[in-house]
């Protein structure tokens, strides 16, 4: 602000009532003039609305360009491979390492099976991922965004194919540029199939996650996988077609919200890809500076920052929401500084302080010298807490549970010999691999005695033993008895294993009784 | 902080983009333009919307919407499912109305699946009377409990089902009528009785003058301990169980001038395979009589039914 002291004026009146749009466009802001980078625009309708920019993104070669080469082939290969990996879980469970099975409301991930009713460890799993992504940003900044997001893997993958195809950046532009002829449309046509190949294995692999996969690649090739199989390839094949392979940027720019959420959250301590403009400007070519060393900076305005970004910016500008810190621009500027003999890092991995402290002619401190703030630290400490506890909850949840439910309409039932019958539903939980004899036992209510609907009440019990299949649940309808005069109270149920391990579980319930 | 004016707005000193000209605590904001695309999407809306208008049925007229070439409504659809349902219940049903009733306990599965079709058709016909828990209320019968005034096996049941409780007009119902005693004791003796009959299951003291008046107008029906007898619908007395209240007043009343139960014969007016499933569900219910040892018992013989 124009303004650092506050709402006082230079002649020392406070102002209180004046509305904050004239502290910001009042007669002292505007005193000072600057040359705006580019002349007005003009108010025409076309101006609303903007053509996307094409971006021809030039190979380059470098540190960080093998880096993504290595996320982008681990990445790749962890989604292709994962549903192929197997897990012996015995014969009563699938042998898929990874599966989500929507069907049978099961999801599967090496050792660990989660059921329904332990939807929280998948929900801690997505605290745990969206409180990475918010360590990740505080400690190196936008890397997810660089280096590992999906839309960068592929978009990366398709320039791949546009270099491969097409050539590198100017003849790109230039079959761009040209009119439809028969060498442009052979040439769209190979790249265009290329993209669509490389579509409908994305979505391909995808439904693998949800299915066993060998079973449901043949059957999908068959013709004999379920319909929502199909249109699930069809549209992931259509959404990477279109975002990987045309929309590219403008995913990260307009749709996503994450570039957005991650402008709050950088600060000037963040781990950003910084053009260092204290030591680059003004800018000239290598000819001028010889000329007039003392007139130029070390920047020689050869644009090659700007043609190898995959998402069209100029990193000169300084921090945008379009940069998405893949660090490109490093590897085209370090390689451009070495050949004119100037020190690298012209354009570097440096957080906006430390620049500034270069700037100033103070050592650069370490890079991990910024994971040691408080804020990457509290987030750590978050996101392992998470994990520790879902680890704990883990190891000790219990591979037996009953609940229980009480009727409540009637909440009890006078028999004729002035008995009083309450009536649950009972749900066996055996959450093991295999079949499994369990007894429940009436915990509490004296005299009390029970029976099923497959029972009669003859034989009534205080205990009584159902076998329940693997990996399932069973309900039990069961009735209570108790003798005349028995007064409502508290019970509970408890089931036991009937087996070497003898897990038990209990459910505290009520049995009503009629008044007086 | 730099700033330009051009008609009143303002133009960034750092992206040369224009503001829209609002600001809000010194937050303002850029007129970016929008990318193109997205209007594209917009115009793709559009053409969806015509699309869908011309498909289905969209223009609210007077009476009725425009149909839509493809004729669909939600009436329809529901139409459509429901013939999918009665499709898929078709091979149940015809095992159902083939398998007599007494047997249907054998077969486990379809047991389970004639409860579940009884318990449908139990919400739609018989929550009126039964109550949705079918507990009852003061003189409609509770379904749950193991007290039947006809018989608690699924045949009887059934019967109860296929030909009411003293419906008008029809030969086959369950009748009994109980007299009224007013008139015929008077209200001391009537007293007396009430006194007798509450004593059967303990809630009162007996009198020698109310035994003998029990013994002579009321054992032929309900038994000379009170046990009821269910060829007559004669209700058991000795139990805990009372159809029209146990207070004294209410046993009074009841033998002076004794209120009647009706029911629908249901054979007409539901299909055999519901009033079986009916009969399933309200069997099921935790009072349900086992069909062969009811058939032991001679004092309650409900394969001759009246």
């Amino acid at each position: 602000m124009s303004n650092p002291e506050g709402p006082i004026t230079e002649d020392g009146v406070v102002k209180t009532n004046e509305p904050v749009s004239s502290a910001v466009a009042g007669p002292r802001a505007p005193t000072h003039r600057h040359e705006p980078h580019e002349p007005p625009r003009q108010h025409l309708p076309e101006k609303l609305f903007e053509k996307r920019r094409a971006v021809f993104p030039q190979h380059v070669d470098g540190f960080y360009r093998r880096v993504k080469y290595a996320i982008l082939v681990v990445t790749l290969a962890i989604y292709y491979v994962t549903p192929w990996l197997r897990w012996d879980r015995g014969p009563y469970a699938p042998d898929q390492a990874v599966l989500v099975d929507i069907a049978n409301r099961r999801f599967y991930m090496f050792g660990i099976e989660i059921w329904p009713h332990e939807f929280y460890f998948v929900a801690g799993l997505l605290i745990m991922a969206a409180i990475g992504l918010f360590l990740v940003t505080s400690a190196v900044g936008r890397a997810w965004c660089g280096y590992s997001c999906p839309q960068t893997v592929w978009t990366d993958l398709f320039q791949h194919v546009d270099r491969w195809i097409d050539g590198d950046r100017n003849a790109q532009a230039k079959l761009a540029k040209a009119p439809w002829g028969p060498r442009k449309i052979a040439k769209r046509g190979v790249k265009w199939s290329i993209y669509l190949a490389i579509s409908f294995l994305t979505g391909g692999a995808w439904i693998l996650y949800f299915a066993d996969a060998p079973t449901l690649f043949r059957e999908f090739f068959a013709g004999e996988a379920a319909p929502v199989a199909y249109i699930t390839v069809a549209i992931l094949t259509m959404t990477t077609f279109t975002l990987g392979g045309f929309m590219r940027e403008q995913v990260c720019i307009y749709m996503c919200p994450w570039p957005r959420i991650q402008s709050a959250m950088l600060d000037e301590r963040s781990l950003i890809v910084t053009y260092k403009d204290w030591r680059g400007e003004p800018r000239g070519s290598v000819k001028k500076a010889e000329k007039e060393p003392a007139k130029f900076g070390d920047c020689i305005d050869c644009l090659q920052c700007v043609a190898v970004c995959p998402t069209g910016i100029d990193i000169r500008e300084g921090p945008q929401v379009g940069c998405i810190t893949c660090a490109l621009c490093i590897d085209a500027c370090d390689r451009v500084m070495a050949e004119v003999g100037r020190p690298r890092g012209l354009i570097d991995y440096i957080t906006l302080e430390d620049s500034q402290a270069e700037a100033a002619g103070e050592e650069r401190k370490l890079p991990w010298r910024n994971l040691l703030r408080l804020r990457p630290i509290i987030y750590f400490g978050t996101w392992c807490a998470i994990g520790l506890a879902l680890l704990f909850a883990l190891g000790e949840r219990s591979r037996i549970d009953i609940s229980v439910a009480a009727d409540r309409n009637p909440p009890f039932m006078l028999m004729s010999d002035g008995s009083v019958r309450n009536a649950y539903t009972i749900r066996l939980r055996n959450m093991e691999s295999r079949p499994r004899q369990m007894q429940i036992a009436l915990d509490g209510l004296p005299g009390a005695l029970m029976w099923t609907d497959d029972t009669r009440r003859e034989d009534a019990a205080r205990q009584l033993v159902r076998n329940v299949p693997t990996d399932a649940v069973q309900a039990v309808r069961v009735y209570v008895v108790a003798p005349a005069g028995t007064e409502g109270q508290e019970f509970a149920f408890t089931v036991t294993s009937l087996d070497e391990g003898r897990e038990s579980d209990s459910s505290d319930t009520r049995f009503d009784a009629p008044e007086g | 902080m730099a700033n330009e004016h051009r008609g009143g707005k303002r133009v960034d000193e750092a992206t040369g983009t224009e503001t829209v000209g609002h600001e809000w605590d010194g937050i303002e904001e850029l007129d970016t333009p929008m990318p193109r695309w997205w209007l594209w999407t917009f115009y793709a809306t559009m053409v969806w919307s015509l699309v869908f208008v011309v498909l289905y049925p969209a223009w609210p007229l007077i009476n009725q919407a425009t149909a839509g070439v493809l004729g669909w409504s939600s009436r329809g659809e529901l139409a459509k499912e429901m013939a999918e349902a009665e499709e898929l219940k078709a091979p149940l049903r015809q095992a159902l109305a083939r398998i007599p009733i007494e047997r249907l306990p054998e077969d486990t599965e379809m047991m389970r699946a004639a409860v579940a079709g009884g318990r449908a058709a139990y919400l739609v016909n018989c929550v009126q009377c039964h109550g949705a828990g079918a507990a009852g209320y003061e003189g409609y019968p509770n379904l749950n409990d193991d007290s039947w005034l006809w018989g608690g096996d699924l045949k009887a049941i059934e019967y109860t089902l296929v030909n009411g409780i003293r419906q008008p007009g029809h030969d086959q119902t369950r009748t009994s009528m109980m007299p009224a005693f007013e008139g015929i004791l008077s209200s001391e003796e009537i007293g007396a009785v009430a006194d007798y009959v509450l004593s059967l299951s303990g809630k009162a003291q007996p009198s020698p003058a109310g035994a003998q008046l029990y013994a002579n107008n009321c054992a032929i029906c309900h038994g000379p301990t009170g046990t009821g007898l269910r060829e007559f619908g004669a209700p058991n007395l000795a139990d805990a169980i009372w159809l029209y209240s146990g207070t004294r007043e209410d046993v009074i009343s009841q033998i002076a001038q004794p209120r009647h139960g009706v029911m629908p014969a249901w054979g007409g007016r539901l299909d055999p395979v519901t009033i079986k499933m009916l009969a399933a569900y309200v069997h099921s219910l935790g009072g349900g009589e086992d069909f062969v040892e009811v058939a032991e018992d001679p004092a309650v013989d409900v394969d001759e039914q009246p």
